[in-house]
């Protein structure tokens, strides 16, 4: 196993850790913070495979997670001013409890 | 779903050039030497345009939500402020580097602008606001500016007689270089108001600080 493919593979754990979290988990927060650590893996990836030549890595997923991260940022950015309003709305930053009966 | 995952990274071939083949091909068309920054602006422009066009979405959606909400803030200790004093001009340089720098180099619009970012989050952070002074058109613009600047770019290319985003090879560098020293102003500025997340309030004071502050 190279290199490239260890890191693939910690992408993709970092992605399946973050989807589990995304569903576990109630506080929007939470949620928040489960897609980026899902977007990092995704990123980790990318950058991984592109790494699987025989001199310089593959600039064009290079652009695209360089490109990816800001966009990820200002999207974050955005749940959590949404999250933020939620709460100054009176709701709670946190769904409510499924009822099992 | 992670060992499918996983089953399916392994099985893909250990060596596959991708697209690095073609980008070195056509690497003396793009007016730039790094390859990321020439994909970045010139082969996949449309992708980049998006991509700024969904920061200023968020920005958007982020000021139409309401004004700045209302912080208790402590007054900076003077180890912040004079690191701040220290730091934003090194900040700045870094950016503007990085910028000139992609051309050849690692470096580039999205990582100038976040460095700038990070400048304008320490000012931020020191009790630095939007002032009236540019909270109004002259910050709207910067934020626009780079998203205009490229779109501005595609269409005079196309009214030269190219296509949209077809920088010709004589120009390419200098165009490239515009639109993003454009792009990295508009990335910094919308990421520190996307940090105040809302509308600057245009009551306070061109760059006020707290009360404590001005004592001093």
């Amino acid at each position: 196993m190279t290199t490239a493919f260890f890191y693939a593979l910690t992408g993709i754990a970092l992605f399946i850790l973050g989807l589990y979290a995304l569903i576990i988990q109630l506080h929007l927060l939470r949620k928040i913070l489960a897609i980026n650590v899902m977007g990092s893996g995704v990123f980790l990836l990318l950058i991984a495979l592109a790494t699987r030549t025989q001199s310089t890595p593959d600039p064009v997923p290079q652009a695209m997670v360089i490109t990816g991260i800001v966009v990820a940022v200002s999207a974050t950015a955005l749940a959590l001013v949404l999250m933020r309003r939620l709460l100054d709305a009176g709701g709670k930053a946190k769904l409510p409890e499924e009822k099992t009966d | 779903m992670g060992a499918g995952l996983a089953y399916a990274v392994l099985k893909l071939p250990a060596e596959a050039p991708g697209l690095s083949k073609t980008v070195a091909d056509n690497i003396d068309m793009s007016g730039v030497d790094n390859p990321v920054t020439a994909v970045v602006v010139n082969f996949r422009g449309y992708d980049t345009l998006l991509e700024m066009a969904v920061l200023l979405l968020a920005l958007l959606v982020v000021w139409s939500l309401g004004s700045e909400p209302q912080r208790r803030e402590l007054a900076p200790g003077e180890v912040l402020v004079y690191l701040t004093g220290l730091l934003v001009p090194l900040l700045i340089l870094v950016a503007g580097y990085l910028l000139w720098v992609g051309a050849v180099a690692p470096g580039g619009a999205f990582q100038a602008g976040s460095v700038l970012a990070a400048a304008g989050l320490l000012l931020v952070l020191s009790g630095w606001r939007f002032g009236a002074r540019f909270s109004g058109l002259s910050l709207r613009i910067t934020v626009v500016g780079g998203l205009a600047v490229f779109v501005l770019a595609g269409l005079a290319m196309m009214l030269h007689g190219g296509r949209f985003l077809e920088y010709p090879i004589a120009y390419a560098g200098a165009l490239i270089l515009v639109i993003e020293a454009a792009a990295t102003l508009s990335i910094g500025l919308i990421l520190v108001a996307l940090f105040l997340g809302g509308r600057p309030s245009p009551d306070q004071s061109p760059g006020s600080r707290p009360e404590s502050r001005a004592e001093k």
